[in-house]
C-alpha cells in the first residue's frame, strides 16, 4: 500500500491506484470534479483537464514537486506523494480557466435541455465558474445530425470527452460513429447518415457529461427533478436488469442505469452495471418492472436536493 | 567553418548511391558494424553531447539510454520527418540533397538500439521527398546495406518510409506513433513514455532527421571530436533554416556558437536584411518561440553577444530571450506587422490543435478570434490583457507541448511589442485598411 | 461557424472503386512493411493511393472501399480522413493550388499572391473555376520558408513565386504542361 495525502487527508491506497481515484476513496468534497475520465471506461481521461491538481511533494524519495499541475485522473500516486486540490489557489484559478474553455462555445440552452439539472457540465460551472463571459465571438455550431429514434445527438452541447466513442468501441460490436475533424471543429458523427443501432448503444446517453446526448424517448417528457427516481428490475436476457426508474404518478417517463456518486453506472454482480435498449427505451410500463424503492440520487444536483430546498434551507444543511 | 552534414551537398548526383559512397558514405555503418558494439555507438552518442535537433534539445545519447528492452519484444527507431514547425525546411534541405545520408544515420541508429524494423515517417506534403528516400532505400537494400545479416554481422534491418496526411500535430513523438499506427494524430498521455510503449505498445525511440543523420560524423570521428565544436552544452554543428526578410534565405549548416549577428550579417550566411532594411524582429528558433525585439536580437539584455546556442539564445529567459528550437530562423524588416504575424501564427495553432483537450481546442481558436479582430481593427485594450490571460490558462494545461507552442508567441509579442497591439486599437480605421507595413514606434525611434 | 461535414450524395460515387491489378499489388507491398494484425498502419498511404486513383477525391465509396481492404470499420476511415488536412472529402478542381499562408510567406507576399491568384482566376479561395480546372486553396506551412511565396500543386512545390510566375504557370497548366518547373 502507498500512503498518499490530499488536501490534509491521509489515505493508503494499491499501487497504481490514479490521484483521483484515491480522492474518490476519500470522498467528500476533495474529489476533483472529472468530465472525460470514466472509472468502468479503461482509456478515458486526461482530455478536458477539469481534474487538474498540485502535487506539491512528488514522493518519499523524491519529494520535489511537479512543475505542471497534473490531471489527476492518468497520474498515479506515489509513496508520500503530497496533492493539493481544493487548498490550492493554483488548481482552483487553473479549473476556472478550464471551465471557461468549455464553456465559451457551449450554448448554454439549459432552460431546454434535457440533461439540466443532472449536467456535470451545469455542477462544474456552479462551482468553478464566473458570473459572465468574456467570450465576444460568435458561438460555434454544428449541422444537426440524426443518429437514429433512441438517442438525440446535439452537437452543439457537447465537450469531447470522448467517452461515448469509447462506449462504442468497449460494449457494442460495431462501432458507427466517432469523433471527425480537428481543432474546434472536431465533432462526434458518424459521418454518414447511420443509425447508431446497437444493444448497448443506449449508454452513450448516461455516460454524456452534458446534453449533447439524449433520451428520444424521454425528450422533453419532463424536467429530471419533477420525477420520482426509483430502484427497479426486470429479468432481461440481456443485461443485469437493475435500472433506475424516473417516475411521473403512475407513468414510467424514462429509465437510466444506477449511478453512483460520480455519475458513473453502478456495478452490478462485480460488473459495470450497463442497461441494454431493451430496458431503457422499451419497457416503459409500470409492470415490466419489480419497484425496489426510492433511489437517492447522491449528488449535489437540484435531484437531491429533497425537491425545492430555498436557498437558505441549502445552506443550513450545508452546515449541518 | 566544419560542415559535417551538408558537407557533399553541392556535389553533384550526391543523391545517388555511387557518388555518396565515393564521397565516404556508410563508413559508419562499417565501423559500427564490424567494429563496434551497440553499447559502444550509444557511448559515443552520449560523448558527442548531441541534443534532440526538432526542438526540444533533449540529449539524444540519453533518450537511447532509456529504451526499455524487454526480452523477445521487438524495439522501434522512429525517424521524425514530419518537419512542420513554420520557419523550418532544414530536414527537407538534407533529406531531398543527401538522401543516403539519413539512410546510413538510420542502419548506424538502428544497430545501436536493436531495432530491426525502423520507419521514416515524413509529412504527406514531402510526397516527392518520400520518393526520394524510398529510391535510396531500394538502393541501399540493392548493395546489401539493408536486409538481412548486413555486412555479415548478423544485424538485420529492414527500413520503410511513411508519408503523413497533413497534420503539423504529427510531428509530436506520440502523435506520429498514433498517425504511423494509422490513426488520427492524437497525442497520447505520459507516461508510458515511447521508450516503455510506443509503436504498438513496444519500446520505440523517436528522433528528428537532422539528429539520426549526425550520428553518422559521430560514430566516424568520435564523439569527442564533435563535441569539440561548439560551446558548452551546445555542441557540433546545427542546421538552421532562415526564412523571411533576408537577402540570402536557405539552409545553412553552422558551428554551435557563431553569433547571431555573423548569422544575420555575414557573408557566409544570411548577408543581412532583404533590400538594405532595417531588422526589427527574429523567432529565432520556429514560430513556436519568443519573438525578440531587434535590441535583443545580437545582443542579450545584459550587453553580451547572442550566440547561436541553445543557452545563448534563452539567455534571459522568457523576459528578454527565446531559444534554439528547431532552428527555424525568422527574421522580420522594418515594415512587418506584430499583430498581424502575431495572428497568422495563432491562426496556424488553432488550425493545427488537434482538439483532444479542452485549453488548446477552445483557446487557441479563441486566441485567433480575438487577434484577427485587433488585426483588423475591431479590438479593445481589454481584448490584449485578455489574450496575455488566456495564454496563461492553456499554457502548461495540455496534453502535449503545442499548447505552450501556441501560447508563448502571442505572450511575447504582447511583452515585446504592447504598443503596436494598442496602436491597432487606437486607429481603428488605418488598421482595418492597413494590413502590413505598420511600423512599430520602437523600431522607429531606433 | 458551422461545421461542414459533409451529407449530402454528392460526397458519393456512383461506382464502387476498385484497384487495378498493379495498384493493388503496390498496396499489398505497403501493407506488408507492418507486422501481422497492425495493416492499419497503411491507412494513410492507401488514402493517399486511392485518391490519386478514383478522381483526387475520397468519396464514401472510396473510404469504405479502404476500409474493406484494411478489414477495419469505415468509421475507422472517416475520423482519420477527415483529420488530415492533405485529404479531398468533395470533389476539387483538375489541378489544386495550395497556397501556403503561413508565416514566413506572408512576410514575403503570400497574402498578395492569393488575391492575385484569386483575381486571375476568377475565383476566391476554396472555389474551383467554372471549367473545372482549378482550385484555389490556402494551406498552412509547407515546409518552404526560405523559398516563399510558394504553392503546392500535386506533388509538385511552385517556389520563389511573383505574379508574371503564378501567370506562366496557370498558362503551362492549362495547356497540359504539368511538368513545368518554378
Amino acid at each position: 500500500m502507498v500512503k498518499v495525502t490530499i488536501d490534509d487527508q491521509v489515505i493508503e491506497v494499491e499501487p497504481g491506484t490514479t490521484i483521483l481515484n484515491a480522492a474518490r476513496q476519500i470522498g467528500g468534497d476533495i474529489v476533483p470534479p472529472a468530465m472525460c475520465y470514466y472509472s468502468k471506461l479503461p482509456g478515458t481521461g486526461g482530455k478536458c483537464r477539469t481534474c487538474l491538481v498540485e502535487v506539491v511533494q512528488g514522493s518519499e524519495k523524491d519529494p520535489r514537486p511537479m512543475p505542471k499541475l497534473m490531471v489527476s485522473c492518468s497520474t498515479t500516486v506515489q509513496d508520500g506523494m503530497v496533492v493539493r486540490n481544493k487548498t490550492s489557489e493554483r488548481v482552483q484559478k487553473n479549473r476556472a480557466g478550464v471551465v471557461e474553455f468549455l464553456l465559451i462555445n457551449h450554448p448554454l440552452d439549459c432552460p431546454i435541455c434535457d440533461q439540466a439539472g443532472e449536467c456535470h457540465l451545469q455542477d462544474l460551472g456552479f462551482e468553478n465558474g464566473g458570473a459572465g463571459t468574456r467570450y465576444e465571438e460568435e458561438r460555434r455550431t454544428f449541422a444537426p445530425r440524426d443518429i437514429g429514434n433512441k438517442i438525440k445527438l446535439h452537437m452543439n452541447r457537447c465537450i469531447l470527452c470522448y467517452r461515448c466513442v469509447h462506449v462504442a468501441k468497449q460494449l457494442t460490436d460495431q462501432r458507427v460513429h466517432g469523433v471527425l475533424n480537428r481543432g474546434e471543429h472536431a465533432e462526434i458523427s458518424t459521418y454518414i447518415e447511420n443509425a447508431i443501432e446497437n444493444d448497448f448503444s443506449g449508454n452513450m446517453i448516461d455516460v454524456c457529461p452534458v446534453g449533447a446526448l439524449t433520451d428520444k424517448t424521454f425528450r422533453f417528457k419532463s424536467r429530471v427533478w419533477f420525477l420520482k427516481p426509483l430502484n427497479a428490475s426486470c429479468s432481461c436476457n440481456k443485461c443485469s436488469g437493475k435500472a433506475v426508474v424516473w417516475m411521473f404518478g403512475d407513468e414510467i417517463y424514462r429509465v437510466t442505469a444506477r449511478k453512483d456518486a460520480y455519475g458513473e453506472v453502478e456495478e452490478q454482480d462485480g460488473k459495470a452495471g450497463w442497461i441494454c435498449n431493451d430496458c431503457r427505451f422499451d419497457k416503459k410500463d409500470v409492470h415490466n418492472w419489480q419497484i425496489e424503492g426510492p433511489r437517492v440520487i447522491n449528488r449535489h444536483s437540484v435531484i437531491s436536493q429533497g425537491h425545492y430546498l430555498s436557498p437558505r434551507q441549502h445552506d443550513q444543511k450545508k452546515i449541518k | 567553418m566544419r560542415r559535417l552534414l551538408l558537407e557533399h551537398d553541392q556535389v553533384p548526383g550526391i543523391e545517388t548511391y555511387e557518388v555518396y559512397r565515393k564521397q565516404g558514405g556508410y563508413r559508419s555503418v562499417e565501423k559500427a558494424l564490424k567494429k563496434m558494439s551497440p553499447e559502444d555507438v550509444l557511448e559515443e552518442v552520449k560523448k558527442s553531447g548531441l541534443r534532440g535537433r526538432g526542438g526540444a534539445g533533449f540529449p539524444t545519447g540519453m533518450k537511447w539510454s532509456f529504451l526499455a528492452k524487454p526480452e523477445g519484444v521487438p524495439r522501434h527507431l522512429l525517424c521524425n520527418a514530419d518537419e512542420s514547425e513554420p520557419g523550418t525546411f532544414k530536414d527537407r534541405y538534407l533529406m531531398e540533397k543527401i538522401p543516403h545520408l539519413l539512410i546510413e544515420g538510420m542502419i548506424t541508429s538502428s544497430y545501436a538500439l536493436g531495432a530491426n524494423v525502423s520507419y521514416i515517417y515524413i509529412r504527406g506534403e514531402y510526397m516527392w521527398v518520400l520518393d526520394i528516400l524510398e529510391k535510396a532505400v531500394a538502393e541501399a537494400y540493392d548493395n546489401g546495406w539493408l536486409g538481412k545479416n548486413i555486412l555479415g554481422s548478423g544485424f538485420d534491418l529492414d527500413l520503410y518510409v511513411c508519408p503523413g496526411g497533413g497534420a503539423y500535430i504529427c510531428g509530436e513523438e506520440t502523435a506520429l506513433i498514433e498517425s504511423l499506427e494509422g490513426k488520427r494524430g492524437n497525442p497520447r498521455m505520459k507516461p508510458p513514455f515511447p521508450a516503455v510503449a510506443g509503436l504498438w505498445g513496444r519500446p520505440t525511440v523517436v528522433n528528428n532527421v537532422e539528429s539520426i543523420a549526425a550520428v553518422v560524423p559521430i560514430v566516424n570521428d568520435g564523439g569527442d571530436e564533435y563535441a569539440k565544436i561548439g560551446v558548452g552544452r551546445s555542441t557540433g554543428t546545427k542546421l538552421i533554416s532562415a526564412c523571411g526578410n533576408l537577402e540570402r534565405p536557405g539552409v545553412y549548416e553552422i558551428e554551435m556558437g557563431i553569433t547571431v549577428e555573423e548569422f544575420i550579417y555575414g557573408d557566409d550566411y544570411c548577408r543581412g536584411i532583404a533590400k538594405g532594411k532595417k531588422l526589427k524582429a527574429c523567432v529565432p528558433g520556429g514560430s513556436s518561440v519568443p519573438i525578440l525585439p531587434h535590441y535583443l536580437v545580437t545582443k542579450t539584455a545584459t550587453g553580451e553577444d547572442r550566440l547561436m546556442t541553445y543557452e545563448s539564445l534563452a539567455e534571459g529567459g522568457f523576459e528578454s530571450g527565446s531559444m534554439l528550437g528547431s532552428g527555424g530562423f525568422i527574421v522580420f524588416d522594418e515594415d512587418q506587422c506584430i499583430v498581424r504575424n502575431t495572428w497568422n501564427f495563432a491562426r496556424f495553432y488553432a488550425h493545427e490543435s488537434c482538439g483532444q483537450c479542452s485549453p488548446c481546442r477552445e483557446g487557441t481558436g479563441w486566441m485567433e478570434k480575438v487577434l484577427n479582430r485587433l488585426e483588423h481593427g475591431q479590438g479593445n485594450m481589454r481584448d490584449i490583457d485578455l489574450l496575455a490571460d488566456i495564454n496563461k490558462k492553456i499554457e502548461g494545461n495540455t496534453i502535449c507541448p503545442l499548447g505552450d507552442a501556441a501560447a508563448w508567441p502571442v505572450a511575447a509579442a504582447i511583452r515585446h511589442f504592447r504598443d503596436e497591439f494598442e496602436w491597432h486599437v487606437n486607429h481603428r480605421e488605418e488598421a482595418q485598411k492597413r494590413n502590413y507595413g505598420l511600423i512599430s514606434e520602437k523600431t522607429a525611434s531606433a | 461557424m458551422s461545421s461542414t461535414t459533409p451529407v449530402d450524395m454528392s460526397l458519393r460515387h456512383s461506382e464502387k472503386p476498385q484497384f487495378s491489378e498493379e495498384k493493388m499489388a503496390e498496396v499489398q507491398r505497403i501493407i506488408a512493411q507492418f507486422p501481422e494484425g497492425k495493416e492499419k498502419s497503411a491507412l494513410i498511404r492507401i488514402l493517399h493511393i486511392a485518391e490519386e486513383e478514383f478522381g483526387g477525391w475520397l468519396s464514401i465509396e472510396t473510404m469504405d472501399y479502404v476500409a474493406e481492404i484494411l478489414e477495419i470499420q469505415p468509421i475507422e476511415v472517416y475520423e482519420v480522413a477527415t483529420f488530415y488536412t492533405m485529404f479531398n472529402l468533395d470533389k476539387t478542381g483538375k489541378y489544386v493550388f495550395e497556397v501556403c499562408r503561413t508565416g514566413p510567406c506572408m512576410l514575403v507576399g503570400s497574402d498578395q499572391l492569393i488575391e492575385h491568384i484569386g483575381k486571375k482566376l476568377n475565383i476566391k479561395v476554396g472555389e474551383t473555376t467554372a471549367d473545372g480546372m482549378f482550385t484555389l486553396k490556402t494551406a498552412e506551412c509547407l515546409g518552404a520558408c526560405g523559398y516563399g511565396p510558394m504553392l503546392q500543386c500535386g506533388k509538385k512545390y511552385h517556389e520563389h513565386l511573383t505574379p508574371e510566375k503564378v501567370d506562366q504557370l496557370i498558362e503551362a497548366y492549362r495547356s497540359g504542361n504539368t511538368n513545368t518547373e518554378s
